[in-house]
């Protein structure tokens, strides 16, 4: 009976911890969740596309508005639940103490509430898809009036309340996490630790939580705009006149959709940065750590983040050059965006830099924490690269919302994101478990994924030039230039449910490492940074954070020098 | 004729101010691909060639700065390249003798309509639409203005001729797209969006809906035949309304 008493403890202890780590590890299990539902969703998606008469399992045939719905709720789950909530809180909780040699955060109160208000934000989303209705079917971006009308089709009626409110939920949540990373940061760092002796996630963590504030305000403020036009008869978004179904609409007065483009945006596009700033500091902390080389520029690599950070904030408007936005104020935001080109393109350089100057020094094999880097790096470049593209209203003009932006994004920030979240994974596993990740694994992981997300995501720049627009649940029509592209959609789904199987070796990996992976011991990785340091050592800082001394593996010096080292 | 389907790139333009977008897309994605080449090349000599340990020389970051410079210039030459082009196709509106189209957006269907003879639109009224009795847009028939409007399904240009294009919606947001006129333009309710150009090759090109609108969103497409400007006359007569009060046909 004691026993029983103990593990309910135990539970208990689990449940309503506010310990940073296992916040940490909550968050990435949620993460884990959020990411294995969108997968499947993105799954049935491909299968719809080349064959929209097929029975899938527990749905049957899908309808338009299915596809739709399902479109929706990938592109949710993914953004919000996953490439937000895994690389800035999930990592941060985990090892940002530690990094910065605090013994806890500064508000863990406040960053137990943000988990279990995210984990009830998904629950709130996916009970979307049980409402009469189903999920909504306006895509992440749920454009008004579309958003607005409970009318305006099936699943904009309680499924897109669920989701507002879902988002709101997920907002607060957001803003109290990053107001605990922002104030950790800047109070809880130990003695020695100056702002240019921080490991560079240090500081992409402090710019993101930055952006969250502002960007997550503006997206709560948004959403809840939103709600009172759909409930309390206020005309934020919806214009009067407004003819639905053959129903005049006659609750809206003066409201104009441009202003919910305009918020959303404004959240949007530094949110791309909120998922892939955290991504680009592992990165170049990982680079340093298997190379055996000190990050090249780091001073560069930190006023890099900066500048991305800030103008972050000013690009949102190249989402809307074709939207009814003043052309003027395109060539505006073009010229930011073609701005942010430059820090982004510098930090790729000096990545490369590090690699060619790496190539005498660094671990061989290329452990999987290593491989992965160097698979962000190739998805960085390959969505990167197409940005400059679509930063050209006159070319966006007939890439806007088709595949090719479809391309760009999941390479940019889908693909380079999910592969530094893995690479993380692989990295951080020991300070979860005290266990190493199967390497041989981890390697069949990175090249199936590799080759499978290629195979995915690259054809996609064929059929956007191709002029194929997105959320095209078929490819028929009465025009019929659209179905000469369903052989190459068929080849993209062979691709993607390549790319999905693949992972099930990792989902196996992560099981069995666990239970019976190689016991790390202290510093498997021979790192410099503090959260290899001994558990309970009273760390005083007193060089930087990549002091890797050329060639020789165990030539280091790590950052936490012990007081007794120090006297 | 329809415009032959490609895979690999865009379809065939027809509009005048596509062969500048064409080239400059061309010139663009050669850039680009390159660019993603040779970092690749670099990312696999980092990964595959490796000589035994010898301690290197530190070097200077030179060449990475030559090539941050280098990129900065083509960033530059592509912001500034874009803009002009840019400019000229979208700061002006349409030349005062454009012909005059307006096109409208509604779950899940586009809509056509031509001034008539008198070149002026009639009033409409969000409270008239109604599809099922042969209104669409709601014109309203009270006004004189608009007895020789013409709506149609399918959008029927001349070749060779300017045309202003207005686009509205009535419900949600669209977004037509032409894109073998390299052509699109959302449709805002309670905007009205004005885009102009000049179909130079007479054929049958799709339009489609570039914004998700609801559940019809992937069969809200139509045609745009680009006629010879004779067969255009005689497609408007054969249009126009025989009597003044009659239905839209």
């Amino acid at each position: 009976m004691s026993q029983d008493v103990q593990t309910e403890a135990a539970q208990r202890r689990l449940l309503f911890t506010t310990d940073h780590r296992i916040l940490g590890v909550w968050y990435l299990l949620l993460s884990l969740a959020a990411v294995a539902v969108g997968t499947v969703l993105s799954v049935f998606m491909r299968i719809h596309i080349i064959a929209p008469d097929l029975k899938l399992p527990f749905w049957g045939v899908v309808p338009p508005e299915g596809y739709l719905a399902l479109v929706t709720m990938h592109g949710t789950l993914m953004v919000f639940f996953v490439l937000t909530t895994a690389p800035v809180n999930g990592f941060a909780s985990l090892v940002l103490p530690a990094q910065i040699g605090a013994k806890r955060m500064a508000l863990p109160l406040l960053n137990a509430i943000s988990l279990w208000s995210t984990v009830v934000s998904f629950l709130v989303l996916l009970a979307a898809f049980f409402v009469r209705g189903g999920a909504p079917i306006s895509g992440w971006t749920n454009y008004p009036p579309l958003s607005a009308i409970a009318a305006a089709g099936p699943g904009q009626a309680t499924g897109m309340d669920l989701w507002l409110v879902s988002i709101g939920i997920f907002c607060f949540a957001a803003v109290l996490g990053a107001v605990n990373l922002l104030t950790t940061i800047i109070s809880k760092r130990c003695a020695g630790m100056t702002l240019m002796r921080m490991p560079l996630t240090v500081w992409a963590w402090l710019v993101t939580a930055a952006l969250i504030v502002f960007a997550f305000s503006i997206l709560f403020a948004a959403v809840v705009m939103l709600l009172s036009d759909r409930h309390l008869a206020t005309s934020f978004f919806v214009p009067p006149g407004e003819v639905i179904n053959g129903v005049i609409s006659r609750a809206h007065a003066d409201g104009s959709p441009m202003l919910w483009l305009h918020l959303f945006w404004f959240f949007g596009h530094p949110e791309v940065y909120i998922a892939i700033l955290p991504a680009m500091g592992l990165t170049s902390s990982l680079l340093a750590n298997f190379t055996r080389r000190p990050v090249l520029g780091y001073k560069f690599m930190v006023a890099t983040t900066l500048a991305i950070g800030f103008f972050g904030l000013l690009v949102w408007g190249h989402h809307m050059f074709v939207s009814g936005m003043n052309p003027y104020a395109g060539t505006a935001f073009a010229l930011t965006t073609m701005a942010i080109a430059v820090p982004s393109s510098a930090k790729v350089l000096g990545w490369l830099a590090m690699l060619l100057r790496g190539r005498d020094s660094r671990v061989h094999p290329l452990p999987t924490p290593m491989l992965f880097t160097l698979g962000f790096l190739s998805f960085f470049i390959a969505g990167g690269l197409t940005g400059p593209i679509l930063a050209q209203p006159v070319l966006d003009a007939y890439l806007h919302n088709t595949y090719f932006v479809v391309a760009h994004f999941h390479l940019v920030m889908a693909m380079a994101g999910m592969f530094s979240l893995f690479a993380a994974v692989y990295y951080w596993f020991p300070l979860m478990t005290g266990r190493l990740m199967n390497e041989r694994l981890g390697k069949w992981h990175f090249w199936l994924s590799l080759i499978g997300a290629y195979g995915t995501f690259f054809p996609m720049h064929f059929a956007g030039l191709a002029g194929q627009p997105r959320h095209y649940a078929q490819l028929t029509g009465s025009t019929s230039t659209l179905a000469s592209l369903l052989p190459l959609q068929k080849g993209i789904t062979h691709a993607a449910l390549f790319l999905a199987t693949a992972q099930l070796v990792f989902l196996f990996n992560l099981v069995w490492s666990a239970r019976r992976g190689r016991i790390a011991g202290m510093n498997p990785w021979q790192a410099t940074t503090m959260e290899w340091a001994p558990n309970d050592t009273e760390c005083r800082v007193a060089c930087g954070p990549y002091e890797y001394f050329d060639g020789n593996l165990s030539c280091f010096a790590p950052q936490c020098a012990t007081e007794t080292e120090q006297e | 004729m329809l415009s032959a389907a490609r895979v690999w790139w865009m379809p065939p333009d027809g509009a005048l101010h596509g062969i500048a977008i064409d080239r400059l897309m061309w010139w663009n994605l050669v850039a680009l691909g390159l660019l993603f080449v040779a970092a690749h090349v670099l990312l696999f000599a980092a990964m595959v060639h490796r000589k035994k340990a010898h301690a290197q020389p530190r070097s200077s970051l030179r060449k990475e700065w030559i090539g941050l410079a280098g990129l900065t210039l083509m960033y530059a030459w592509m912001a500034i390249s874009a803009q002009r082009l840019w400019a000229t196709i979208r700061y002006q509106g349409a030349a005062p003798g454009a012909l005059q189209v307006e096109v409208t957006g509604e779950q899940f269907q586009w809509y056509f309509r031509y001034p008539g003879a008198d070149g002026v639109f009639g009033n409409t009224r969000p409270d008239l639409i109604s599809a099922p009795a042969g209104n669409p847009l709601g014109l309203d028939r009270t006004d004189p203005r608009g007895n020789d409007d013409i709506v149609s399904s399918a959008l029927v240009l001349p070749v060779g001729r300017e045309v202003d294009l207005g686009i509205r919606s009535i419900d949600v947001i669209h977004g037509f797209f032409i894109p073998g006129m390299r052509l699109k333009q959302n449709a805002v309710p309670g905007m009205e969006m004005h885009i102009h150009f000049t179909p130079i090759v007479a054929g049958d090109y799709s339009i489609l809906c570039s914004q998700v609108c609801g559940l019809g969103h992937a069969r809200m497409q139509a045609h745009l035949r680009v006629v010879p400007a004779g067969e255009y006359a005689a497609w408007h007569a054969s249009h126009e309304p025989q009597h003044t009060s009659g239905a839209a046909p």
